[in-house]
């Protein structure tokens, strides 16, 4: 009974979380709502025991891509709107086509589930069941070649965001490490002759 | 009780609103990309709840690579919103209409 | 022999072809040179053919040098059938041919179109052998549309004239119009015998004349007469028969050695030849035949009447060609064929005569065409002079001439056609033909006084530049003269009573007018004698004193007469209306109807809704749909929302 609480309360704040992410007039305000959602998330898996993805979204999505987002958003001087948000034509259509989507996908959910009205629950764990080590046990074994795409795929993402982000600006003042180890004494120094001056 | 249904209904709650939010803003293109976030923990959800209910944890795992590549897919993006707001000075999605023919 | 004939024919073709694309290289003298000597090769060898056939006891040769398709067991072949009918046509064909050609030097040797004009005239004179000497329907087809097409180049081989662009259309379309019957007497006798070729039709036209045809739904015409009759409508098209008879006179818009060659000697003379070549077929249809008889007396008459008022020397000469030929389908329609083929030669002769003559006046007036304005020329051109009233001679039929022999005994032959019955169809062709030759005799002979005689009524500056023609001209006219005079004498016994013909020609012997006559026939020089007492040479003789009187003694009558009959002459000066029914009737009406088409069918239907109503119709919807393309990316993304969530609907509700 606790948990089914929780489960609503947590929905709750997460929904409202998710509003306020597309309807907040100051990107800020957003990445924070979305940081909510994503530890409204984490709990909801937490509560059908996915410990190992909850910890994982919190520390990847809360903890790296969100600063990330809130990095960018702070960095680019982005005019926070003072007038009221404006609406696109669309919105009337597009609150329609979502409404009705959302009424399918529930219908869909709730009328043609094979077992019909009741709610099924997830069967609980056995006893002593880690979900990291079970994780682990499918990841390294079974998957292991896509894992290793992954890794790849986020080393391209380090690569791909540094050569689009990185710029050579004129006029800026640099070392050149090799010329400046190859350099020479005799292009450095001239040792001219000249007449002493009279003194005057 | 809660259960499988209960999951999905929030996973397609927060698609659907994520929709909402792709399509209704206008202003800000980071908006854009949060609401991608937004509907990839959406189909998280329906991973999550699927593998729990079948007893099955490579779909945990499927959510583990799809996290990696949000992550990556949230670099890039981002990488790639600035470079635009370098170039341009905006990220004001009216003002992105190159595609127009 | 067939190394002859193919020579005969081949010759004056690759002549056409060096001097049409190579007539650069060759300059003007080596056109002339080569095409002459071509259609000289051509004549020797046709006199060489003639001789063989007739003194050297040669038979009739048929013979097939190359199929070119077979479909249905319909052969399509090329191939020579030589007979004396062929042979005599030969011979005319090349003889005038050449000599129009040597003239041709002197007439045409300031024209920038020198060496067009031989290769012009050289495939003219393919075209014509081509034709005679078919031994099947495809390449009399085929001869029959190249000498269109020559005709049609050659009427308007002064193309920078309007006049001669306007009357070598109108040849071609009318000429069309006859076409259309020959082709589908063509088509009707492949239908009937299952074959091109002549002598396999000849041979079943016994059982063709015994068939029906529906031409029309629940009349059954007989099959011959069907066929006969579209046979002659091509025949009334390229041998200018009334009503098809319109652009003979426009012709004479080209140079004068083409009048000469193809609308006097040669070309328009394919219709009787192919008349003649079908008689087995005509035979079969009395029908046909009273057809013929008919429409040739009305255009023997009728024709005759135009050459009176006509001021051009040419159109004067082109009227008397419409009547001539009218004789000559009389008497193919007279079932007298022999008589039609040997007034066509002689025709020829004095005809190419005539043309040329008049040619040689043109030359000396620098191109003045209008006999008002001549006169007097005798004094000037004493050789031209001679010749062209040799050539009128012969033309009315005067005793002695070549024309005498064959007219005289043709308007015997129409007398003694009574198988036509004692109706109308007989008395309208032997009136008109009798009548015609009083007509004849008036209307030559004021041009020949207008021309040659009385005042000079040339402006000065004109008169004191007129001297006889060159030996170009001047040869060519003698050597036309003296077969115009004198080859009646020698050719009538054998051509019409002694069977020249042979096999070649097919008259059954209750149509064979010519036997019966033959049995009156004393020789040529009885003939002569005897010709004052027929009506023939009083008409001629009565014909000639009018003309003179009216025009060289009186010339204030013809004035008055034209006043006081101003309608009649203005019928006979508009030709009888045919030209303005043709062209306001039947011209204007094609183009109303083609303008209707082409504004309301083509213009507003097709092009306006079909074609250009697509693109503008797609044009308008892309100029709608293009509003979706707004470029920015929430429109994408929320377009495929929209599927996305059609599709779940449909998968949800409505499956």
């Amino acid at each position: 009974m606790f948990q089914t609480v929780l489960f609503y309360f947590i929905a709750a704040v997460l929904m409202g979380a998710a509003l306020g992410v597309i309807f907040s007039r100051n990107p800020v305000h957003s990445v924070m709502f979305l940081v909510l959602a994503f530890f409204q998330s984490a709990m909801l898996w937490l509560l059908v025991e996915a410990e190992f993805l909850a910890i994982v979204l919190v520390l990847v999505y809360v903890g790296a891509v969100m600063v990330l987002f809130l990095f960018v958003v702070m960095m680019l001087d982005i005019n926070v709107e003072t007038v009221q948000r404006s609406l696109t034509r669309y919105a009337p259509i597009a609150l329609g086509v979502a409404l009705l989507m959302a009424i399918e996908m529930v219908q869909l959910i709730w009328t043609r589930s094979e077992t019909g009205e009741s709610a099924v629950a997830f069967a609980a764990y056995p006893e002593g069941y880690s979900n990291t080590k079970a994780l682990g046990s499918v990841l390294y074994t079974e998957h292991v070649y896509a894992f290793e795409i992954a890794a790849v795929i986020l080393l391209l993402a380090i690569v791909a965001a540094i050569t689009l982000t990185m710029r050579r600006r004129p006029g800026l003042k640099i070392q050149n490490v090799a010329r400046q180890v190859a350099v020479r004494s005799k292009d450095r120094l001239r040792v001219i002759k000249m007449d002493s001056e009279k003194k005057q | 009780m809660i259960g499988l249904q209960h999951y999905l209904t929030i996973a397609a709650m927060l698609f659907v609103l994520s929709i909402v939010g792709i399509v209704i803003n206008r202003r800000n293109l980071i908006l854009l990309l949060m609401c991608i976030e937004l509907m990839l923990l959406a189909v998280n959800f329906n991973f999550v709840a699927f593998s729990r209910y079948l007893g099955d944890d490579t779909g945990q795992v499927f959510v583990f690579f799809i996290l990696t590549v949000a992550a990556a897919e949230a670099a890039i993006g981002l990488a790639i919103l600035v470079v635009l707001f370098r170039n341009r000075r905006s990220i004001n999605v009216q003002e992105l209409n190159e595609m127009k023919g | 022999m067939q190394s002859y004939y193919l020579t005969i024919v081949l010759a004056p073709l690759l002549a056409a072809i060096g001097a049409g694309l190579f007539g650069k290289k060759l300059g003007r003298a080596g056109a002339h040179w080569i095409t002459i000597l071509a259609v000289g090769l051509s004549c020797l060898l046709s006199i060489l053919v003639l001789k063989h056939l007739y003194w050297g006891g040669g038979t009739a040769e048929n013979l097939s040098i190359y199929t070119w398709a077979v479909t249905d067991g319909l052969r399509m072949e090329v191939g020579f059938l030589v007979d004396r009918l062929t042979a005599l046509m030969m011979v005319v064909v090349t003889f005038v041919s050449l000599m129009v050609h040597i003239y041709t030097i002197g007439y045409m040797h300031d024209d920038p179109g020198y060496q067009r004009f031989f290769s012009y005239i050289s495939l003219f004179t393919f075209s014509m052998l081509m034709l005679v000497m078919s031994n099947n329907f495809l390449q009399l087809f085929f001869g029959w549309e190249a000498v269109g097409l020559m005709s049609y180049l050659l009427i308007g081989f002064w193309f920078k004239r309007e006049s001669a662009i306007f009357a070598n259309l109108k040849a071609f379309l009318v000429n069309r119009v006859g076409d259309f019957g020959f082709i589908l007497g063509i088509s009707a006798v492949v239908m009937m015998t299952g074959s091109l070729d002549y002598a396999t039709v000849f041979s079943n036209a016994e059982t063709v004349a015994g068939q029906q045809i529906e031409v029309l739904p629940g009349s059954p015409w007989n099959a011959m007469t069907v066929t006969c009759i579209l046979l002659f409508i091509g025949a009334m098209g390229k041998s200018a028969q009334a009503p098809l008879h319109v652009w003979l006179p426009d012709s004479m818009e080209g140079p004068t050695p083409i009048s000469a060659l193809i609308h006097a000697a040669t070309m328009v003379t394919a219709g009787i030849f192919m008349v003649a070549r079908m008689s087995p077929l005509f035979e079969h249809s009395e029908t046909a035949l009273a057809v013929v008889i008919t429409i040739g007396a009305i255009t023997a008459f009728s024709m005759g009447l135009l050459g009176i008022v006509q001021n051009d020397i040419k159109r004067v000469i082109a009227y008397s060609t419409l009547s001539q030929l009218g004789y000559m389908t009389v008497a193919l329609g007279a079932s007298a064929y022999s008589a039609a083929i040997f007034h066509l030669m002689t025709h020829a002769f004095f005809k190419a005569l005539l043309f040329l003559a008049a040619g040689s006046v043109i030359i000396a007036l620098h191109h003045e065409q209008d006999i008002r304005k001549m006169g007097g020329l005798r004094r000037y051109m004493p050789i031209t002079y001679w010749t062209a009233l040799v050539g009128s001679l012969a033309l009315i039929g005067f005793p002695g001439s070549s024309g005498f022999f064959s007219k005289d005994l043709l308007i015997e032959a129409v007398r003694e056609s009574h198988w036509h019955g004692q109706g109308a169809v007989y008395w309208i062709a032997y009136l008109s033909v009798l009548l015609g030759v009083f007509v004849t005799a008036l209307y030559s002979f004021r041009m020949f006084f207008l021309v040659f005689h009385g005042e000079t009524r040339m402006d000065k500056e004109t008169a004191s530049h007129v001297h006889e023609t060159p030996w170009v001209v001047t040869v060519p006219l003698i050597l036309l003269a003296i077969p115009s005079a004198v080859i009646g004498w020698v050719t009538v016994r054998p051509v019409l009573f002694e069977n020249y013909f042979g096999e070649s020609i097919t008259v059954f012997a209750r149509h064979d007018v010519l036997a019966h006559m033959g049995e009156a026939f004393h020789g040529s020089l009885a003939l002569f004698l005897h010709s004052v007492q027929t009506p023939v040479f009083w008409l001629a003789a009565g014909g000639v004193f009018a003309a003179w009187f009216l025009y060289l003694k009186r010339p204030d009558i013809p004035e008055t007469i034209k006043n006081r009959v101003s309608g009649l002459y203005t019928v006979l000066d508009r030709k009888y209306y045919f030209d303005d029914l043709y062209i306001r009737g039947f011209a204007a009406g094609g183009r109303g109807v083609g303008n209707f088409l082409w504004r309301k069918g083509d213009q507003m239907l097709i092009d306006g809704i079909f074609v250009n109503g697509t693109a503008n119709s797609l044009g308008k919807l892309a100029g709608v749909m293009r509003q979706l393309q707004t470029g920015y990316l929430y429109t994408y993304a929320f377009a495929m929302i929209i599927g996305l969530t059609m599709l779940l609907s449909w998968l949800i509700w409505f499956r």
